[in-house]
């Protein structure tokens, strides 16, 4: 059987970072960096990734785009690859990279391997939603979505494991899709994004002396946190639910449907706002006690700040810092970059009330001491 | 051993100076204190120990040991009637082998593939226990009969939902105690009631009036023992199960696997989850410490993802037609998922797993079968025999296993006196029940197995008329 | 001792054995019994009328029939088919010992297997003694009053604890209110289980960056709902929680108890004691510090000694001793009562308390040297192989009788797991090895500990057959990830056991879910 895995590189994701620069989108950025001496990374971490694959020979058809894009990276790791589409001449961009993604979509791939950072990330999501799996090779300097891989290496073996099928060890879970707008963090003003979730392969880990999916029960001990919350819900009390999978099991007990990447207000077991915008939010507080529920967010571990904006400095003050539920998954708090939690809300005193030790409830009757600290 | 000229400890191979200096000197250290320059000095002890002379000469320790253990009486040299949850039964000499082989006794963990045989032997425990009962789920050994209990009762509370288990007023004071601590106390958000069933004065069995009484929809399971805590077999295991079926209650049957070549499988009368002892299984009584437990069920995943027990099962290997056995369902137990595991898991009995398989392989249908039919038999003499003697009255006259309640209230002495009489002359009586029943007044719990003989069991009852005349 | 093609030769014995169930003959018998005397058959009759009839069995078991020589082959075989600690085994956190033969034949004898624990306490008088005696032993090791053994296990003791801190704080009123036991991640697993089992919620320490959580994390954690604090120290990554003192006091002030976890007591025994640090309660393995067989998993004990302000609490019977005779107390009003039948795994703790008498206290205190020495020799030696890696590889103090490694670098240049290092290691005659405990906070974790045991040629043994892994990792990877090739069987296909159409724990399920008499 013949299995069709595209490959996506952005050729000049990566380059931002060992000259200063927080990502390369747009041209002039790129410019700077190709000024202050940036090397391409992408191919390189790509080729690694291509090579440490152990793909079946005569069963793989990889398609790519020519060039750059892909075409030589995968020839240079011994691979021949099927060419399906050009980028326009000059710089990739954006563009590229979704019309690439979209050709592979009609091409039914089984998987999309690709190497850049959060924005490549985004503009291949944009394209194929939760219909291809997708995998990252990471290279970009800022990486706050969960789609990658620990290293190229990695990514490629388990992308090749993935598309060769019946391995028990591998399984498909969701990962958040963020980025952060660039241009408004060069100007010191951030913003991120929830796009959304996509299925990505994972390596659902043996334990010891046999093998069993701790991931499945991780996934079942935040449903049951899920129902214990939703149960223990006090009338007349304003939720306020953050966005994410993780506070989606809530609303689900509610019988409830949220909007994944917004944020929703529960009132008496009712949806009385969903996506909330910051100014939804103020005026439901007005006259209520309130609660936030909120998840934690992207591969760095964002309580607030980013892809939650809306759950502004004001709201979290209005609620108060005492009334915060905070509920993550054991796998992701340990996997935290830094062993912290950050706070984003653009409000140095918040940041530093918010500052300290938190419980973070990751099953029923079961919190774990998680340090937060400003971005 | 003299400071000047330190010999080498048997058990430690690196206990050499010039060892211990080579090692020392590979990684650049002057002195193992410095290795531990990690705690704090003011956490230090800041003496040596005090503790009994070293005795590091085998011959030295084993001949203390053999002196201190010289004080003991035995069931060997004595002639015990002693059971209540410990039983003397026949070992056979291959268990003992079995359990002495040093791969089987020193063996942690492992692999499946380095580790085989003793996998395959755990399958083959399992595999046995769940012919007994006729069941298709068997998972590892516990602790003991009331760890087993205790914990089908915190499964069917999770699979019910609900926080309440009716159990046997005539039940065993020890497994019952353990239970209740697995049951929590009432201040515990996830407490599960125990509530106690009254029996029939007459025949020692539960009384279905009062368990009709006492069953509501608030009831996780309903819990009873075949043979009970004081010997009965529970004849009235269907209706028991069809009470509680009706009220979506779970059936928990505590058994004795080696009364199940002559008694019916608890799958036959109803039973949702199997639980019993180990221990009659080829494990000698040990002090106690030869207590075990098992739980069984039918093979449903209703079951088998509430099992807080390590789970063996077969599996293909990567070489075609081969065969071997994993750990199955592990993400369930307190090994992969921390608090939210179905109760714990750690060490627990595995080694009875070993003489088990031995056990029912060696005895097999036929074994079974005629142990049962001479034990049953054995014990109905024994209380016949007692029952005529003047002063003694068998409490519950029918409908017994290996066990029975002789009571000596016409004797106008207490258990205590009447044991203590017993003992002087080389046999161990039955367990007093007086402190745990006080309705059953001055009551004995005597056991008769394979063991004995009727030359016993006429002695015994020789002695106890010398005693009450 | 470099090891390159030096590597002694093993393969496990193969039998191809097959599944008891499977063995026999119809009409076989491997154990039979005496006759029913007659006198008793006149007396009560054919057996089968003494069983009421709605009770009697009338199908067999479908157990083998086989002869004795056939069921010992059998058993022999599969022994030999369990590689069980005849090579070198460095199980971290299992602290493997010796497990002395003259404690199996003492524990064999019938002064110890053959006695029943309801017997008169007149007649165990020498199993009683060796009981206090060694409850004296352990009382000096650790500064605690009074020492039991019923739990089955370390992580019944740790049972046993979460069981009377309901009672301490039932007894104050406070039980309702002190719902929460405080543990680290780095904790066993069976802390919180149990703690979680008796009822508690779970309050998690997460590691700060110098390997153990800060005070100020604990500072956080603690409050008028703290009842206990489940710790052990140091952990398995071999670090020692300097702050220990201050933790103990922090708790106290709260009102919450302290319990000390002694699974990593080899590397500090005599070194300093649960008391002085300010601890209530402590536990220690007897089947990993004290010498007694694993079994492959128990029989165990968990030994569990506490203060007089606890003592009252405990499971009953204690033995006691009144200077001329010794005792089992029950009479003890305010005792959690059982947490298993009857008064602990006897024969183990006869073995540990010939294993302390064997040891002394000069040898306690030098097996503590040895495996801290042990270990950090190990350490150099490991950590000079390519793709190996250490936890918290900036502290750069020496470890305590364990250091945890990471294979994340192997695994990300040659894809070779930590899983695949360890079945590889079964074909040197070397037992896998212990990773970590659920969950991993380091990747591709391996933990060995050296002990006092084993000597220097075996540990060096060791990390050569980890070097020769290393190096097949990097130049035939595909030698690795197929391994284990010198063992009794090949290594298992892992989807069957999470199916619930095809695991089989028994043979009843096996052969309803694959065909009668059908293998694999």
């Amino acid at each position: 059987m013949t299995v069709r895995v595209g490959l996506i590189v952005n050729p000049i994701a990566g380059m931002g970072g060992k000259v200063g620069l927080k990502g390369t989108d747009g041209e002039a950025t790129l410019d700077k960096a190709r000024a202050l001496g940036a090397e391409p990374l992408a191919n390189t971490r790509a080729e690694a990734a291509l090579a440490a694959a152990s793909w079946q020979r005569g069963t793989l058809e990889l398609l790519t785009f020519a060039g750059d894009m892909g075409e030589t990276t995968a020839t240079k790791a011994g691979l021949e690859p099927t060419v399906i589409g050009n980028s326009r001449a000059g710089a990739s961009d954006a563009g590229d990279t979704a019309a690439a993604a979209r050709a592979m979509l009609e091409r039914d791939v089984g998987l999309i391997l690709f190497a850049g950072g959060d924005g490549t990330a985004r503009d291949i999501f944009q394209v194929i939603g939760q219909e291809v799996p997708v995998l990252g090779i990471p290279t970009g300097v800022k990486m706050h979505s969960a789609v990658f891989a620990t290293g190229p290496a990695s990514a490629g073996r388990l992308a090749a494991e993935y598309l060769r099928g019946g391995t028990a060890g591998i399984g498909l879970a969701d990962a958040e899709i963020m980025d952060i707008d660039e241009e408004e963090q060069r100007r010191n003003r951030l913003s991120a994004k929830l796009f959304g979730y996509a299925r990505v392969p994972f390596e659902r880990r043996a334990l010891q002396y046999a093998k069993a999916a701790s991931h499945v029960s991780g996934q079942a001990k935040l449903d049951a946190l899920g129902r214990d919350t939703a149960a223990g819900m006090e009338q007349d009390v304003l939720y306020i639910i953050g966005p994410g999978s993780t506070t989606q099991r809530l609303l689900q007990h509610l019988g409830l449907e949220g909007s994944l990447l917004g944020v929703d207000v529960v009132l008496n077991g009712k949806a009385v706002v969903r996506d909330a915008s910051e100014a939804d939010l103020l005026q439901a507080l007005d006259g209520h006690e309130a609660r936030i529920i909120s998840g934690v967010i992207g591969g760095q571990g964002f309580l607030f700040g980013r892809g939650n904006q809306q759950i502004s400095a004001g709201v979290i003050r209005r609620v108060g810092v005492d009334n915060l539920m905070v509920v993550a998954a054991v796998e992701k708090l340990i996997a935290l970059p830094t062993n912290r939690l950050l706070v984003d809300t653009g409000d140095s005193d918040l940041d530093a009330d918010l500052s300290g030790f938190m419980r973070v409830h990751t099953g029923p009757g079961e919190t774990m001491m998680l340090a937060v600290a400003a971005a | 051993m003299t400071a000047n000229a330190p010999t080498a400890h048997p058990y430690m191979a690196n206990s050499v100076p010039d060892i211990k200096q080579e090692m020392l000197d590979a990684i650049g250290v002057s002195s193992v204190e410095e290795l531990f320059e990690q705690i704090p000095d003011d956490h230090r002890l800041k003496r040596g120990l005090s503790l009994p002379k070293q005795l590091r000469s085998e011959a030295e320790l084993r001949r203390h040991l053999v002196d201190l253990l010289s004080k003991n009486a035995t069931c060997e040299q004595n002639l015990s009637f002693l059971g209540a949850g410990c039983w003397q039964h026949h070992v056979p000499a291959v268990c003992d082998e079995m359990v002495g082989r040093a791969e089987f006794l020193t063996n942690v963990w492992g692999s499946p593939s380095s580790d085989h045989g003793r996998n395959q032997t755990w399958f083959e425990y399992c595999s046995q226990i769940g012919e007994l009962v006729k069941m298709d789920m068997v998972g590892m050994p516990v602790y003991s009969y009331g760890c087993a209990a205790g914990h089908a009762i915190r499964m069917a509370s999770r699979i019910t939902g609900r926080h309440e288990v009716l159990v046997p007023a005539l039940s065993d004071p020890e497994r019952l105690s353990v239970i209740r601590n697995y049951c929590e106390p009432d201040e515990m958000e996830s407490h599960i009631a125990v509530v106690p069933v009254g029996y029939d004065a007459a025949t020692g069995l539960l009384d279905l009036d009062d368990l009709k009484a006492k069953i509501s929809p608030t009831t996780a399971a309903v819990y009873f023992e075949s043979p009970s805590y004081v010997g009965l077999i529970e004849r009235q295991g269907e209706e028991i199960a069809a009470i509680a079926r009706a009220n979506g209650a779970e059936t928990i049957v505590g058994v004795d696997p080696i009364t199940l070549g002559v008694l019916k499988a608890p799958a036959d009368y109803g039973a949702d989850i199997v639980v019993g002892t180990t221990q009659p299984l080829g494990v000698h009584m040990n002090c106690g410490g030869g207590v075990g437990g098992f739980i069984a069920s039918r093979d449903e995943e209703k079951y088998v993802h509430e099992y807080n027990t390590l789970n063996i099962s077969i599996a293909e290997t990567e070489r075609p037609g081969q065969f071997g056995f994993g750990l199955s369902c592990a993400h369930q137990t307190s090994y992969g998922m921390r608090e939210k595991g179905k109760d714990w898991t750690g060490n627990s009995t595995y080694l009875w797993a070993i003489s088990g398989a031995v056990y029912m392989a060696l005895m097999g249908p036929e074994g079974f079968r005629e142990a049962g039919n001479l034990i049953v038999a054995q014990a109905h003499y024994a209380a016949k025999t007692l029952g005529a003697v003047k002063g003694a009255r068998v409490v519950f006259p029918a409908g017994f296993f290996k066990e029975f309640v002789v009571n000596f209230d016409d004797a106008g002495t207490s258990v205590e006196e009447i044991n203590a009489s017993l003992r002087a002359g080389g046999i161990f009586g039955g367990k007093d029940l007086s402190s745990e029943f006080p309705e059953l007044g001055q009551s004995a719990l005597f056991c008769v197995t394979e063991c004995h003989t009727r030359e016993d069991i006429d002695r015994l009852a020789d002695a106890l008329q010398e005693v009450l005349s | 001792m470099s090891g390159n093609g030096t590597l002694r030769n093993y393969h496990a014995a193969v039998w191809d054995e097959p599944v008891v169930m499977e063995m026999g003959h119809h009409g076989r018998r491997g154990m039979v019994f005496p006759d029913i005397d007659e006198a008793v058959t006149a007396a009560v009759g054919d057996s089968e009328s003494l069983i009421p009839e709605e009770m009697r069995r009338h199908d067999r078991p479908a157990l083998p029939e086989m002869s004795e020589p056939e069921v010992q082959r059998h058993y022999l075989h599969l022994s030999q088919e369990t590689l069980g600690m005849m090579g070198v085994s460095l199980f971290g956190t299992c602290t493997m010992k010796y497990n002395s033969r003259i404690n199996e034949l003492i524990g064999a004898r019938p002064e110890v297997a053959e006695t029943h624990p309801l017997q008169h306490e007149d007649t165990l008088q020498g199993t009683l003694e060796i009981i206090h005696n060694f409850d004296l032993i352990l009382r000096e090791l650790s500064g605690m009053d009074q020492f039991v053994f019923q739990a089955g296990g370390g992580a019944d003791a740790a049972y046993t604890h979460v069981c009377v801190t309901r009672a301490y704080h039932q007894a104050r009123g406070q039980l309702a209110q002190r719902n929460e036991i405080v543990t680290s991640i780095q904790a066993h697993p069976c802390n919180a289980a149990t703690a979680a089992a008796a009822g508690f919620k779970i309050v998690t320490l997460m590691l700060d960056d110098n390997g153990y959580p800060s005070l100020d994390a604990l500072k956080a954690a603690v409050s008028d709902r703290t009842a206990a604090l489940l710790i052990n120290n140091p952990d398995d990554m071999g670090i020692y929680n300097p702050d220990i003192k201050e933790w103990v006091n922090i708790v106290h002030e709260a009102g919450g108890l302290c319990f000390y976890d002694h699974a990593n007591f080899n590397g500090v025994m005599s070194k300093l004691r649960a008391r002085e640090l300010g601890f209530d309660a402590c536990m220690y393995m007897l089947h990993k510090t004290f010498g007694t067989p694993k079994a492959g998993g128990g029989p165990a004990v968990g030994a569990y000694g506490c203060t007089e302000e606890l003592a009252e609490f405990l499971p009953c019977p204690v033995v006691t001793f009144d200077g001329e005779t010794y005792h089992l107390d029950e009479d003890r009003p305010n005792s959690i009562g059982r947490v298993r039948e009857f008064w602990g795994n006897v024969p183990q703790i006869v073995k540990s308390y010939s294993w302390s008498r064997a040891m002394g206290a000069e040898g306690i205190c030098e097996a503590a040297d040895l495996s801290v020495l042990g270990n950090n020799y190990m350490e150099k030696r490991l950590l000079e192989i390519p793709g190996i890696t250490k936890s918290q590889p900036h502290l750069n103090k020496w470890r305590m009788e364990m250091t945890r490694y990471s294979l994340e670098k192997l695994k990300e240049d040659t894809g070779v797991t930590t899983f695949d290092v360890a079945n590889r290691m079964v074909d040197f005659g070397i037992d896998a090895y212990w990773l970590a405990h659920e969950p991993w906070l380091v990747p591709e974790p391996f933990t060995p500990e050296a002990g006092e045991m084993y000597s220097r040629e075996d540990l060096d043994h060791w990390v050569d057959v980890l070097a020769r892994i290393s190096h097949e990792a990097y130049t035939d990877p595909e030698i690795v990830k197929t391994a284990p090739h010198n063992q009794a069987i090949a290594k298992i296909k892992a989807e069957p056991l999470e199916d619930p159409e095809k695991w089989a724990m028994t043979w009843r399920a096996y052969k309803r879910k694959y065909g009668a008499g059908k293998e694999t």
